[in-house]
């Protein structure tokens, strides 16, 4: 049994006027402090205003929302005992509403989310996403990342009723990003689409959208950094990054999603950078050792006209250096060594990436699953910059 | 050895305290689980097979039926079919990926499982080194 779930998904222009058919009585939007400072919270709430919902803003969402900020915002739900929630910006405050949302209508802790319950939480009120960069994808996707701030480490959650109902995609949300932030989200996009398609867990109904994101990501991704204004680029990005969501979120992500996960824990690099980084490294990991992923990853090449050869494993790797020459291309750096992270920092670390990576769920949904050992040496090669030949 | 007997799970510890792979990986583990499987097919009732998992060692396993599954009150229970638990015996459905899919029912702190991937993982490859016979 496999499932495959995405919300209604409304993109385009002018995307955000489908808020003013919606029917209901209170909204909760749950955003952070700069969408407003943007004026983006002012586009919804005119909408809403529209349908005469009334409507009040959570706007603490940090970065890596904590369990803390998900119980904060969850209390003033319950007094405002909203029929709709909205999560509006990046995977943060979409993430957070999402289990500020479940939390308010099943009556639970955040780290009391399991997908094996039946909250029945539309019952009580629905979720809308509206995502202000072209990336995370977590307005198509059930999944909830909260960070354990005692721990100092990411939790993973949700069920698949915690899917949103309705995503809108609406351009004017992203055409003000800047450069860095399009880079790094944009290549976290390409990361789900690549890790979806080679999954273990993947299925005859993520291999489409995660084909076409990648295409979509190779295409447009860096005339979007190039020129923010570009309409076009932005609007196949923000179709892409929900795609690609689709796509490894009803299969599941991979190396690069574990190793990424385990360096945002600990050195709060951004997550798309930090995922980006590893994908190439974690590729050749995959190519060296199983054939069945190489051929997937030649497959992604021959569709995106990356290369032609009849041998798998030279297309593979040719997609290799297209996502290494892209990543380059949009700002992202290639090795850790690049970043601000000291090396003697980085190794004292070790034990602690490696524990996190190898108990992340997308470690163990790939061809080839890494033991501790491999995934130091993963680890090395990925801060000096040296392509893996294990 | 049969699935759901007390035999079988003898034979489960066994092979568990003397896994290293799944020693390193649960080091810091502790709790206890029911491992359900439902009545149906030749089940006529449901199997309570109890695992009491420390540190990285199997302490204990125990055999309950409906009518004493009141003995323990372990800190997980997975419950699932035989067909299921089948499947994810033989590898061919990640544990994790079956209890997402809501084909195994976890009641416990799923987040305190999802920090333990690798152990949940040696757990099955475990399973796999018992000659099983199942049910038919």
């Amino acid at each position: 049994m496999q499932f495959f779930g995405v919300p209604f998904t409304v993109f385009g222009d002018d995307s955000l006027q489908y808020l003013n058919t919606i029917e209901g009585k209170r909204a909760f939007i749950v955003t952070d402090k700069n969408i407003i400072k943007l004026g983006l919270a002012d586009l919804v709430t005119t909408e809403l205003k529209k349908a005469n919902i009334e409507y009040k803003i959570f706007d603490g969402v940090e970065p890596d929302p904590s369990i803390k900020t998900v119980e904060k915002a969850t209390a003033i739900a319950k007094d405002f005992k909203p029929d709709w929630f909205i999560g509006l910006g990046g995977g943060s405050p979409m993430d957070a509403s999402k289990s500020v949302w479940a939390c308010y209508a099943a009556g639970i802790g955040p780290l009391d989310i399991s997908p094996s319950e039946i909250y029945d939480l539309r019952a009580k009120a629905r979720l809308i996403c509206i995502p202000t960069t072209s990336g995370t994808g977590s307005e198509s996707s059930w999944c909830i990342i909260l960070t354990d701030t005692e721990r100092e480490r990411k939790v993973s959650l949700g069920s698949y009723e915690t899917l949103p109902d309705i995503a809108i995609l609406d351009p004017r949300m992203v055409m003000g990003l800047p450069p860095q932030i399009t880079g790094d989200t944009g290549i976290d996009a390409l990361c789900h689409a690549i890790e979806g398609y080679v999954s273990t867990w993947r299925s005859l109904f993520t291999d489409g959208p995660g084909l076409v994101a990648i295409k979509l990501v190779f295409e447009n991704l860096k005339k979007a950094y190039d020129d923010g204004k570009n309409e076009d680029a932005r609007k196949a990005m923000m179709c892409a990054a929900s795609m690609a969501s689709a796509c490894f979120i009803n299969g599941m992500a991979g190396l690069g999603h574990s190793t990424g996960h385990a360096i945002g824990g600990l050195f709060h690099t951004p997550h798309g950078r930090a995922v980006g980084l590893f994908l190439p490294y974690t590729m050749e990991y995959l190519i060296n050792g199983s054939d069945k992923t190489a051929s997937r990853y030649a497959e992604i090449a021959r569709f995106c006209n990356i290369s032609r050869d009849n041998d798998d494993k030279k297309c593979a790797k040719a997609l290799v250096d297209a996502v290494r020459k892209l990543a380059k291309s949009v700002g992202q750096p290639l090795a850790f060594k690049d970043t601000n992270i000291k090396r003697e920092e980085y190794i004292k670390q070790m034990e602690g990436l490696v524990d996190r990576s190898i108990n992340e769920l997308m470690t163990s949904a790939v061809t080839r699953v890494p033991e501790s050992e491999d995934l130091e040496k993963l680890f090395t090669y990925a801060y000096d910059g040296k392509s893996v030949d294990f | 050895m049969l699935w759901g007997t007390l035999d079988w799970l003898n034979a489960y510890m066994e092979k568990l305290n003397s896994y290293k792979a799944y020693e390193d990986a649960a080091k810091t583990w502790e709790g206890d689980f029911y491992f359900i499987t439902e009545a149906g097919g030749a089940g006529k009732e449901p199997s309570y097979m109890y695992l009491d998992l420390w540190h990285g060692k199997c302490r204990k396993v125990d055999i309950v039926t409906e009518a004493t599954k009141d003995k323990y009150k372990p800190e997980f229970v997975v419950q699932g079919s035989i067909p299921t638990w089948r499947k994810v015996a033989e590898k061919k459905v990640d544990p994790i990926q079956a209890i997402v899919t809501r084909q195994l029912k976890l009641t416990g702190n799923m987040g305190k499982v999802l920090r333990a991937v690798k152990a949940a993982q040696e757990l099955v490859t475990t399973v796999t080194m018992v000659k099983t016979e199942w049910p038919e």
